[in-house]
């Protein structure tokens, strides 16, 4: 099945969008703009549908293994033989899986940005700008050369940075698009040492080459990677830690995960798209794709997971505090991360052991659904409410009824309450928890506990808590309240894929070494998860469902600790600090004063003694005449001699 | 005229020469200064001569050179005084340091 | 010593002394004085030479003219009575430096160079030179004359437009 031709439409549709809209600039098509985009959107996603039906199900598994097929390569930059960049497209499971999500992800987001983003003057740089992300992601995950991957990478952010900066005349969105781009930029450093390192080591650039020779315990270029060392550390390690670090700055894990919540300035499906379902989970896709080097390495899969169960607890904790809808919903994302992250640390390469691979990414997709639903959600109560914040919010659920079960069922999905899709998943990943480090495992319970907790807080604050006619005419005069079609369709759709995705059986198709696992699941094991996930909602419902003074009254006697978590544990400021009084003034003043008194200031020297030449020079025309008579004359004497004398040719 | 050798004549004129020139650096006032060019003038005639002379006595070029740089001498001086007297007129003065408009 | 010498050497004397005495004056009419003193001395010397046409062309055109209008042109600029300002004495060291040196370098090259003395007499009578100025044939200077007229109406016409005044402008 040739593959090269399906591939180059599905990256190109969305690169053609973005070069029409883009320079077509804002008033070639203006609202027909939404309608390309949605369109060029529904084929892409209509057709990495097939190719994923053609390679999982047409093709299959050879020989019980699913292969990894390269569709297309062109060499771009050959370096020396054997080392060249090249542009190519990889498809195995994994990124086929990940073809899907995107395009089907970008496809809902787009339809409703039809009727969230109706009446904005922009409109056609907007679906540019998705139609550009959308062409990144997806070359970002069939990238078969892992310089292509940090191209794609740099791409992506890059989109991030338009999109979240998209209300450009709103200081906070243009610092906030500033902070994401900086901060993943410089995470990107980490990846860049990393990859080459790995590239040196390895003699080649490709990923199917660079696992084969690197992976294999017996190959020269594994024994050269692990016997050189730098600070005690083998190369190996050094290289897995920094291209983690790379993927940690994209996916928000802590400590790089400061310009999520911020990323929030942006329009709201673009949250949906970007910072819930797709962009976020890169570093997670990263990991996975390198998942043969990182299983060799012990010490960096510890790493991995507890950075992920850290970062899991840590985000928790804060969005229990928060009161902004958006950034609750955008700690639950790295929260959720921090479970995929989790996941892959403690799997192993090969077989039972690769049960946390497939768990963290049957997560991944499984998140996609559920997390970009309660975006959009959020979307459409920010539109009738005109206001994020969730005191201006409660009793919606009359006024919205289509909103109201999406979001219940995306609460129940990510509470991991069966049958809906986040429980399949969630279990997947407790299980392989289990088996693997028990400390690691209550870390996941307790942060399951405090998701059900926090999302049902939310859920209760929006649509119960208070009465209901609190919203008389907000939007009611035009159409329905909750938006025009556009708007609801996704959601249902979304919903129903909350609802279904969960019985996917997904180990038969994903898998750390390609060959299909059967499904366990074992009933004794779930149900503390969810007896626990239960407790968290019961606790929601009695706090939140009807308005009272309870949950100020818990507020106040928690004190100092819930002014920490609230302030999300001051660690802004402690960049902050750590920016401006340490690099700024211990590095940055002195370098400015070097580059000003020393560089520049040679410079001015050198000019101001030209200079001073100079006027004595053009003292010598003085206008007098009886001067240049004697300049003359000094002359013809100086080459009489010259040549009478000295010349001795 | 074997007596006196060539090389004194030449020595008397090479002495006007350069008085001239003196004169030429030294002095303020521009008729001042014709004055010595002048004289620079009149030492290249005598050389011309005295060349004429002693080394060939059966032409008569130096002569003729002799005969047309005082004619020459004559035009230059009339035209100087002219632009002497012009730019006395502007400047009301012919002090030579008076006239830098030339300078930087 | 004989007389010829004792003339030269007067000559030459008083042709230098009276140079520097016009280069050198503080009063100006003083120095066009000494000027023509110098001249007149330079006329003796070319008798001295037998060169009798260009000692009387001398006295004519430049004791005569030139001097005259240089007289002409200091009473016009109203020059005469007061002395000149003197220049600041690092010129006059600097010029007198220089012209020292120059002189020196000059004379020692001269002096170095063995002039090959030709044989015969002069004879530079009236006839000879107006015969040869006026002939067309190879050695005749009749084009030189030409030209040098026209540079002389030239300049007669150059000298009359520099310093003529102005026109005022018809009432």
């Amino acid at each position: 099945m040739n593959y090269s031709n399906l591939i180059s439409l599905i990256l190109l549709l969305p690169l053609a969008g973005f070069i029409c809209l883009g320079l077509g600039g804002k008033n070639t098509f203006r609202s027909s703009a939404g309608v390309i985009g949605c369109t060029l959107s529904l084929i892409t996603a209509l057709l990495a549908l097939y190719v994923a039906g053609q390679y999982f199900f047409v093709e299959g598994a050879v020989h019980g293994v699913y292969r990894s097929v390269v569709a297309f390569r062109y060499t771009w930059l050959p370096f020396a033989p054997g080392l060249s960049i090249d542009m190519g497209a990889l498809l195995d499971p994994i990124s086929v899986m990940m073809l899907v999500v995107v395009t089907f992800i970008s496809l809902m987001v787009q339809v409703f940005s039809l009727g969230y983003m109706k009446g904005e003057q922009r409109l056609t740089t907007y679906y540019a700008f998705l139609s550009l992300f959308t062409f990144s992601m997806l070359g970002l995950v069939i990238s078969s050369n892992i310089f292509q991957i940090y191209i794609f990478w740099e791409l992506v952010g890059v989109s991030s940075y338009l999109l979240i900066g998209f209300y450009f005349d709103k200081p906070a969105a243009v610092a906030a698009s500033k902070k994401a781009f900086v901060v993943t930029r410089f995470a990107d450093l980490g990846f860049l040492v990393g990859i080459l390192i790995l590239s040196f080591q390895a003699g080649t650039l490709d990923f199917r080459l660079l696992l084969e020779r690197l992976s294999n315990p017996g190959s020269p270029q594994f024994l050269s990677i692990t016997a050189s060392s730098f600070w005690g550390v083998s190369l190996l390690t050094w290289a897995l830690v920094l291209v983690f670090v790379g993927g940690a700055g994209k996916s928000a894990m802590f400590p790089l995960h400061i310009w999520l919540p911020d990323a929030m300035e942006g329009p709201t499906p673009v949250s949906a798209l970007i910072h819930a379902a797709t962009m976020v989970v890169a570093g997670v896709y990263l990991v996975a794709r390198l998942f043969p080097l990182f299983s060799l390495d012990a010490a960096v899969l510890s790493i991995v997971t507890w950075v992920g169960a850290l970062s899991a607890i840590l985000a928790a904790v804060i969005a229990c505090t928060q009161t902004d809808i958006k950034r609750v919903l955008a700690y639950s994302t790295m929260s959720q991360i921090g479970y995929m992250m989790l996941a892959l640390g403690v799997a192993r390469y090969g077989g039972e052991a690769g049960a946390g691979y497939t768990a963290s990414l049957f997560h991944l997709f499984t998140h996609a659904f559920f997390k970009s639903l309660l975006f959009l959600c959020a979307g459409t109560i920010i539109h009738f409410v005109h206001s994020n914040e969730l005191r201006d919010m409660g009793g919606l659920r009359k006024m919205l009824p289509v909103t109201h079960i999406s979001f219940l069922i995306a609460c129940l999905a990510i509470a991991g309450i069966p049958p809906f899709s986040g429980f399949f998943s969630k279990e997947a990943i407790l299980s392989a928890a289990w088996k693997s480090d028990k400390l690691v495992y209550g870390v996941g319970l307790v942060t399951a506990a405090i998701t059900a907790f926090y999302m049902f807080r939310l859920y209760f604050s929006i649509f119960w808590n208070k009465d209901q006619n609190l919203h008389p005419g907000s939007a009611a005069s035009h159409g329905s309240p909750e938006g025009p079609a556009s708007m609801r369709i996704p959601l249902i759709i979304l919903s129903i894929g909350a609802l279904l995705a969960g019985f996917i059986p997904f180990s038969h198709y994903v898998t750390s070494d390609g060959k299909p696992l059967e499904e366990t699941l074992s009933v004794s094991f779930s149900i503390v998860p969810v007896v626990l996930a239960a407790a968290g909602i019961w606790l929601a419902y009695g706090l939140y469902r009807r308005d009272s003074d309870r949950p100020g009254k818990i507020t106040v006697s928690l004190g100092v600790l819930y002014q920490t978590a609230y302030k999300k544990f001051y660690i802004d400021e402690l960049y902050l600090f750590i920016t401006k009084k340490i690099i700024f003034n211990g590095i940055g003043r002195p370098a400015a004063w070097i580059d000003k008194h020393i560089v520049d200031g040679t410079m001015n020297a050198v000019a101001t003694l030209v200079g001073k030449i100079a006027v004595f020079i053009k003292g010598i025309q003085s206008g007098k005449v009886q001067n240049y008579a004697l300049y003359f004359f000094g002359g013809i004497i100086g080459l009489a001699i010259l040549f009478i004398y000295l010349w001795n040719s | 005229m074997k007596e006196i050798p060539l090389s004194h004549i030449i020595f008397v004129s090479t002495a006007l020469f350069f008085i001239g020139m003196y004169g030429l650096f030294t002095r303020r006032n521009l008729i001042a200064m014709l004055m010595a060019i002048e004289l620079i003038l009149n030492s290249v005639n005598i050389n011309f001569v005295a060349f004429n002379k002693y080394l060939y006595p059966d032409r008569l070029d130096g002569v003729f050179f002799t005969i047309f740089i005082i004619t020459i001498a004559a035009a230059e001086a009339a035209v100087a005084i002219a632009i002497i007297i012009n730019l006395y007129r502007s400047h009301q003065s012919i002090d030579v340091e008076d006239t830098t408009q030339m300078k930087y | 010593m004989s007389a010829t010498a004792i003339i030269f050497y007067g000559l030459s004397a008083f042709i230098l002394g009276t140079g520097i005495l016009a280069v050198t004056s503080v009063k100006i009419f003083r120095a066009a004085i000494w000027l023509l003193f110098s001249l007149m001395g330079i006329a003796g010397l070319y008798f001295w030479l037998d060169a009798n046409f260009i000692a009387a062309v001398q006295i004519a055109v430049y004791v005569g003219g030139i001097v005259v209008l240089i007289i002409f042109s200091i009473f016009l600029t109203q020059q005469s009575g007061s002395g000149m300002p003197r220049p600041p004495w690092i010129r006059k060291a600097a010029s007198l430096l220089a012209v020292l040196l120059g002189f020196a370098l000059t004379y020692l090259l001269i002096d170095q160079y063995g002039f090959k003395a030709g044989n015969g007499k002069i004879d530079m009578n009236v006839a000879r030179i107006g015969t040869l100025m006026l002939g067309i044939d190879k050695k005749g200077y009749a084009l030189p004359f030409e030209v040098v007229s026209i540079l002389l109406l030239s300049a007669m016409i150059g000298c009359i437009v520099i310093a003529m005044k102005a026109k005022p402008d018809e009432v």
